[in-house]
């Protein structure tokens, strides 16, 4: 393996590489933008065109069969397979409704529109990026690339709460990030390579690798990392602060594209590398204990919530922990059946539906206040019923109830453990969907409860559907619609998987 | 393997494509009168399906069979179709859906989403006894829940929310139990087709194949239903939710959603398991008797009037558990098709009486026992009707009560003697609590703010009339509804008796 002098960049490597090198590029494209134009509406519309540009060559790239044994780019650090390419559809979405939602809501920022559009696609070239590495060092990079604009967006209120979460996030993202590049390197050290199907090679041919405790600690290290990433408990104690004190599209942004990013590091890492092994199904024991805890303790703190930011990040920390099911049945799995990884492929992409409807609600109630109470919810029901449906679609497939994306995505990760001998793990999931389901009915109650004082009602202004508004009631439609015709997504995630095995 | 008849499609989705409707165009009065007519409909089709299939009454009929997730790893189907015991209830929702309708008529209080809410309900509850796919039966069961409890919560009274959240919690635990049972029985059997999982259960049993041993299956099955049914100490969700929901959730809540409770309990556990219902009928008769008698005695106690009749459908609910426990001999025949007669007719009697007592709290705006008294003369067809509804539920001969009972304890006392021999003490105590209800409450003397209350009106007298016509009806020729139910309970009662 040479590095360094030899790198050539072939047009095809680029152009395996065209949606996160387009979106970098809009991202650069929209900082200058700013430095030149006065009128700052005209960024977003540009963001915007640029993204679904990028779209367009993302389905280019994935309806281009020759990917399938071509897809090695920029010396096999790079595959372009379907798998990458799923997650790239989910970023990519999500994306665009972020700035579909921060068409208002920026405008807050005026000076630092710019900013905060270019910041935001920064770190959605790096997810985009996560998604298709093959190698150890680019995937830290993208990484890097994921965190570093985050947390400026998420200081980029400068507010004082705005600004302890972005410290708080830059300051715990450096830590983990640590941890698992100490991991990376443990790995390294023992493997003598740092392409994941090298790495794959070594260890399926070398007993003593499996058996070497140096590489358990790597795993270890390296679910550590990812662990803050995708806050799952025990690592979860930044995700409340930085959530409520982000801006709210942040918000939004980091609780789906940043857990779908860390999981396509997690499944790449995990899925490829050690596949089959013993070592696997003893890290999937730690991934099954972890997803318990994630799963009780999100959903128990929940409850006690009364700030919807706050609920909701309590709400992510669990739904880290039903994902993770499907990662720890994965490793106990032995590559016999796909229920697990292809499980979690479909459930972030519902996952991604049902949040981005539930902070888009958000936006568009509470962030003229920036009270985020759930009082402000109270009457909602009379006040914009659309929004109120969409909110109780989202509420409901968060708690996993029919006839909802979510409720599919449930039921597809508890079979995948229950076929993978993870019966009490299964039970726990089931039964923390009933916990759940107490504080997500209770945001129902309040919309469509009719308050007592019937005066302060008629003071409050009816909201406006604009653009962010006819984001939301799309994304809800999303929800229901892959709630009753799942099979679209099931057949993407089943042949997202089967390119990584 | 796919077929298309569409009639239990139109019956299902009639009614929440009506919903939409009126969502986005309809208002008020309009709303209403749309829904009535959409009921009405509803109750034209699944009369037309029930005695279509009566006058040839045999398997599985009017199969809607489609493909609906079909990847290999998680096949599902979108499978409809009714058989012997699924036609008569699906029969009682259509009857009872009309019957909300009315009584939910006067309401002033957001009169739209009540009656989409209401007709959803009805959808997805037809949905339930309708499925023959496990995974799309198990999405009615849930798909209720919503409807549900924005109808307690809403137009509610007293501690409305508190009993909503109650009912939904407790149902959604059910729930978890019945999904943990349904993906395991998934996992170990590759199929959620609930025709032909009886058989490949019994071969996944024999082959060791079960990935939970099928004891346990049962269990959770079982639990998940009986939590709906309700069985001790399950029930305490149900005084609650019965007793401030609306008139018209409170019928349907009696008359059918404890009856999928019961339905599943057939269709899913006894059906797919027989052989854990043979060891564990002992239990399943205990825990009837406990609610037979725990029922009955803490009905005796209640002072609000739908508080006392929602205890009592925890007493006749145990009827139901009772008749399933009649396993040995040749009384299982008896014991089952009493206990699905019991389902069909607790849920006129009791849609009855919580419609008659919901048009009384209209007038009175009370439903505290002592406050009431001398209702008969001032409102003789209301009185009347809950004296009905009352001697029915005790088990007057001649009404459908007393059928169900009588065919319970025939079955049941040749499996549990003496079981069943104390199960006949509630007969007296409901006979005590029903009489003595309807003493304080309509006769004797009458408090003055009541004397220039109104009788019934139109639109009041029509479903009473409609739910008197077949409590007496099913009464006096109750094999118009028992025979069917016979032949549905056959192939379990076989499956059962195999193992006798």
């Amino acid at each position: 393996m040479q590095w360094g002098l030899s790198i050539k960049m072939p047009l095809h490597d680029i152009y395996l590489l065209s949606p996160e090198i387009s979106i970098a590029c809009l991202a650069a494209v929209v900082i200058v933008l700013d430095l030149f134009t006065k009128n700052k509406k005209i960024i977003p519309v540009v963001a915007t065109i640029g993204v679904i540009g990028s779209v367009l060559l993302t389905i280019l790239i994935h309806q281009d069969t020759s990917i399938i044994n071509n897809g090695n780019a920029f010396s096999n650090t790079f595959n372009v397979d379907t798998f990458g390419i799923f997650f790239k559809y989910i970023i990519l979405g999500t994306v665009l409704v972020v700035i579909l939602y921060s068409y208002e809501y920026a405008e807050k920022f005026n000076n630092h529109q710019g900013e905060y559009y270019s910041l935001l696609l920064f770190s959605a070239s790096g997810m985009m990026l996560l998604a298709s590495a093959t190698e150890l060092i680019t995937l830290y990079i993208a990484l890097e690339l994921t965190s570093l604009p985050s947390a400026g967006l998420v200081a980029l209120k400068r507010s004082r709460a705005s600004a302890e979460a972005g410290i708080k996030f830059l300051l715990l993202s450096a830590i983990s990030s640590a941890i698992l590049l100490y991991g990376m390197v443990l790995i390294y050290g023992f493997t003598g390579s740092s392409h994941l199907n090298e790495i794959a090679d070594q260890i399926s041919r070398s007993q003593n690798l499996v058996s070497n405790p140096a590489i358990l600690l790597a795993m270890i290290l390296i679910t550590a990392g990812f662990g803050f990433k995708i806050s799952a408990a025990p690592f979860q104690m930044w995700a409340p602060d930085v959530y409520e004190g982000a801006p709210t599209p942040i918000t939004a942004f980091l609780s789906v594209a940043s857990k779908s990013a860390g999981f396509a590091l997690a499944i790449r890492i995990f899925y490829t590398v050690f596949n089959g092994t013993e070592i696997s199904v003893e890290w999937g024991q730690i991934i099954a204990i972890l997803s318990a805890l994630s799963m009780t303790l999100g959903n128990l703190i929940a409850i006690r919530q009364n700030n919807i930011k706050r609920l909701l990040a309590y709400s992510t920390v669990a739904q880290a922990g039903y994902i993770m099911v499907g990662l720890a049945s994965m490793s106990m799995l032995d590559g016999t059946s796909n229920l697990g990884p292809s499980g979690i492929l479909f459930y972030l992409a519902g996952y991604a539906m049902t949040n981005l409807t539930a902070f888009g609600i958000i936006i568009l109630v509470c962030s003229k206040s920036e009270n985020y109470s759930l009082e402000k919810f109270s009457d909602l029901a009379r006040i914009s019923p659309v929004l109120a449906i969409a909110m109780t679609l989202s509420m409901v497939s968060l708690i996993g109830i029919p006839p909802t994306v979510g409720f599919i995505g449930k039921v597809y990760l508890f079979s995948a453990a229950m076929e993978s001998g993870l019966i009490w793990l299964a039970i726990f999931g089931v039964l923390n969907s009933v916990i759940s389901a107490y504080y997500y009915l209770n945001i129902v109650r309040i919309m469509f409860k009719r308050s007592s004082k019937n005066d302060s009602y008629e003071k409050r202004p009816s909201i406006p559907l604009k653009i962010g508004g006819v984001a939301v009631i799309l994304s809800a439609i999303a929800t229901f619609v892959f709630g009753l015709y799942p099979e679209p997504i099931l057949n993407l995630a089943n042949t997202a998987i089967q390119s990584i095995i | 393997m796919e077929e298309f008849t569409g009639i239990l499609t139109i019956a299902i989705f009639l009614p929440i494509v009506a919903a939409i409707i009126i969502l986005i165009f309809l208002q008020g009065k309009n709303a209403r009168n749309f829904a009535l007519a959409i009921s009405i409909l509803e109750l034209i089709i699944t009369s037309y399906v029930f005695l279509e299939y009566r006058s040839n009454p045999d398997g599985y009929q009017f199969i809607d069979r489609l493909n609906w997730i079909p990847i290999e790893s998680f096949k599902t189907e979108y499978f409809l179709g009714i058989d012997g015991l699924s036609a008569p209830l699906l029969f009682l929702t259509g009857l009872l859906g009309v019957v909300a309708i009315f009584a939910s008529w006067t309401i002033t209080n957001r009169v739209k989403e009540h009656f989409i809410w209401l007709l959803i309900l009805q959808g997805s509850v037809i949905g339930v006894f309708t499925s023959l796919d496990f995974f799309l039966f198990f999405l009615f069961w849930e798909l209720e829940l919503i409807p549900m409890f924005f109808l307690i919560s809403i137009w509610g009274t007293g501690r409305k929310e508190y009993s909503a959240m109650k009912f939904l919690i407790f149902t959604i635990l059910g729930s978890a139990f019945m999904l943990i049972g349904l993906l395991a029985i998934y996992v170990s059997t590759g199929t959620f087709d609930m025709t032909a999982l009886p058989e490949k259960i019994s071969t996944a049993i024999s082959i060791g194949d079960l990935i939970i041993p099928a004891s346990w299956l049962f269990l959770l099955t079982i639990i998940g239903f009986a939590i709906k049914l309700p069985v001790f100490p399950f029930h305490t969700w149900l005084p609650d939710a019965h007793t401030d929901a609306p008139t018209a959730a409170s019928v349907m809540l009696a008359g059918v959603l404890l009856k999928m409770g019961g339905y599943g309990m057939f269709r899913i556990s006894a059906t797919m398991f027989p052989e854990q219902l043979h060891n564990f009928s002992l239990w399943i008769a205990i825990f009837g008797l406990i609610n037979i008698i725990y029922g009955a005695v803490v009905t005796i106690r209640q002072t609000d009037l739908k508080r006392l009749i929602a205890y009592s459908s925890i007493s006749h609910m145990g009827f139901i558990l009772l008749g399933l426990a009649a396993v040995s001999g040749d009384s299982l025949r008896l014991g089952f098709s009493g206990a699905a007669l019991q389902m069909f007719t607790h849920g006129t009697i009791t849609g009855l009486m919580f419609l008659t007592v919901g048009f009384i709290y209209e007038r009175t705006h009370t439903r505290y026992i002592p406050d009431l008294g001398g209702l008969a003369n001032v409102m003789p067809i209301l009185a009347s009707s809950i004296l009905i509804a009352g001697l029915a539920s005790l088990g007057l001969p001649g009404t459908s009560g007393f059928v169900a009972e009588i065919i319970i304890f025939m079955g049941s006392f040749a499996a549990f003697p003496i079981l069943t021999a104390i199960a006949t003490v509630a007969v007296v105590l409901t006979a005590g609590y029903i009489l003595w209800m309807i003493q304080r409450s309509m006769f004797g003397k009458r408090p003055e703010k009541f004397d220039s209350l109104s009788d019934a009106k139109a639109h009041e007298i029509i479903p009473i009339t409609m739910l008197i016509i077949s409590i007496i009806f099913v009464g006096v020729y109750p094999s118009f509804i028992s025979d069917i139910f016979t032949l549905g309970i056959e192939p379990i009662a076989s499956a059962v008796g195999v193992i006798n």
